[in-house]
């Protein structure tokens, strides 16, 4: 399978990639590792009729503790956030959730950036930085803003990021010793999860987002407000689908899908507090 | 759009259009054709290979992203007088093959794999393999070839 023809451009810097993408229009695309938008185009799913290779913009690679969080540059692979030193230490949910992304091959090309910039509410990461309180850092023509990942994922392989937007930054908070969980279901290794759960759980609080539990990642709310409220792992966990919407697919009915939330959330609960 | 690549220790310069995909600039404009095609969806590894070191599903990379990498296939891994790498060896001393059509993806992985864990155990070479699918062998003596070529 061969995409559809397109021109193509290379990016050395952030800037000069929005620039770029703002000359070609709306129907020019970022190219990262291209471990998303590849076999879409192989598929003709879609067909840019640019792409803004932004894959060897190596300034944006990096992984640095920021004080209270630490800052992982977009075009960071998922290779190098499963075995990073730092994440390891202070947001481990996130080295380890990366692991799970496709197999070795894929996390030896796919970007965290891609990852979440493609918005697929099926992807281990965008639910992960999700559970953990994350904020994106968009840099556009007129400069950069910040974005909670919480008001970031809009629908379907929709997000926030305006056409001549880039995601440059994920600024992930120190977990601060909190306990955690990765929880990921399916029936095949590097599929994706059929329901998945990130999950954390601390003095501070708790973070419980879903992976394919609806057209976006999900935060399960219900679920971190009953366990501030004193609630039981077992009745928190119940609460694990109030905040989803899940569909149904080849793999599972929706009521699969709500049980597999419910019993990974309550797994995910009792090993982050172990 | 022009590309400059090292394959296999040789240089190419070559023409290509931007939707060129790895594999097929490797196997029909260099005409190495030990990198197999089989599912073309980033999910069997038949078409493992390696950039700067690592391997990557060349049917997911566009030539144009390789541009300036230094790339090895399996035609790349035996040494000049043709000794098999030890991994290859390996393979063929441990019966890691049938039909062989995953093969060559096979012993990219597994090398490229070694290179990150040196002394794996069975359970990290399997995790390790887990994007490369064979339809033969039931992965047993794959796993023990890797093994075994880890231990020289």
């Amino acid at each position: 399978m061969i995409p559809a023809a397109f021109d193509y451009v290379r990016a050395s810097s952030a800037a000069e990639a929005i620039s770029l993408i703002g000359q070609h229009g709306s129907d020019a695309k970022f190219l990262a590792g291209g471990h998303s938008l590849l076999p879409l185009m192989k598929l003709r799913l879609v067909a840019p009729s640019v792409l803004v290779d932004v894959g060897r913009i190596t300034d944006l690679s990096y992984i640095k503790d920021a004080g209270d969080h630490i800052a992982i540059g977009a075009m960071t692979r998922h290779m190098d956030v499963e075995k990073s030193a730092v994440l390891a230490q202070h947001a481990p949910l996130l080295a380890h959730a990366a692991g799970y992304v496709g197999d070795p091959q894929v996390r030896h090309r796919g970007t965290i950036g891609g990852s979440i910039a493609h918005a697929d509410p099926a992807s281990d990461l965008p639910a992960t930085t999700l559970a953990l309180g994350a904020t994106y850092v968009v840099q556009g023509p007129n400069g950069t803003r910040e974005i909670p990942a919480s008001s970031f994922f809009h629908g379907f392989l929709q997000s926030d990021l305006a056409e001549d937007e880039m995601l440059t930054e994920i600024r992930v908070p120190k977990m601060n010793g909190a306990g955690w969980s990765f929880q990921k279901f399916n029936r095949r290794a590097q599929d994706w999860a059929i329901v998945g759960v990130a999950a954390w759980r601390g003095s501070h609080g708790s973070g419980v987002a879903l992976v394919n539990m609806g057209q976006t990642p999900i935060l399960a709310s219900a679920v971190s407000k009953a366990l501030a409220g004193g609630a039981s792992i077992a009745d928190a966990a119940a609460l694990a689908a109030d905040d989803a919407e899940p569909s149904p697919d080849n793999n599972a009915s929706v009521e699969y899908r709500t049980h597999l939330a419910k019993v990974l959330v309550r797994r995910a609960l009792e090993q982050a507090s172990a | 759009m022009q590309i400059q690549v090292t394959v296999n220790g040789k240089k190419h310069t070559s023409e290509v259009e931007p939707r060129t995909l790895l594999v097929q600039y490797v196997r029909e404009v260099l005409e190495l054709t030990g990198t197999n095609i089989g599912c073309d969806t980033s999910s069997c590894g038949a078409c493992s290979l390696h950039i700067d070191g690592e391997a990557v599903k060349s049917c997911t990379v566009l030539a144009v992203q390789a541009d300036g990498a230094n790339i090895t296939t399996i035609e790349g891994m035996a040494a000049a007088d043709g000794t098999l790498h030890p991994m290859q060896q390996a393979f063929m001393e441990n019966h890691g093959l049938q039909c062989g059509y995953c093969t060559p993806g096979m012993v990219m992985a597994a090398t490229s794999l070694l290179k990150e864990i040196p002394n794996p155990t069975e359970e990290e070479v399997r995790i390790g393999l887990e994007g490369n699918l064979c339809r033969c062998t039931g992965y047993h003596n794959i796993v023990k070839a890797v093994l075994a070529a880890a231990g020289k």
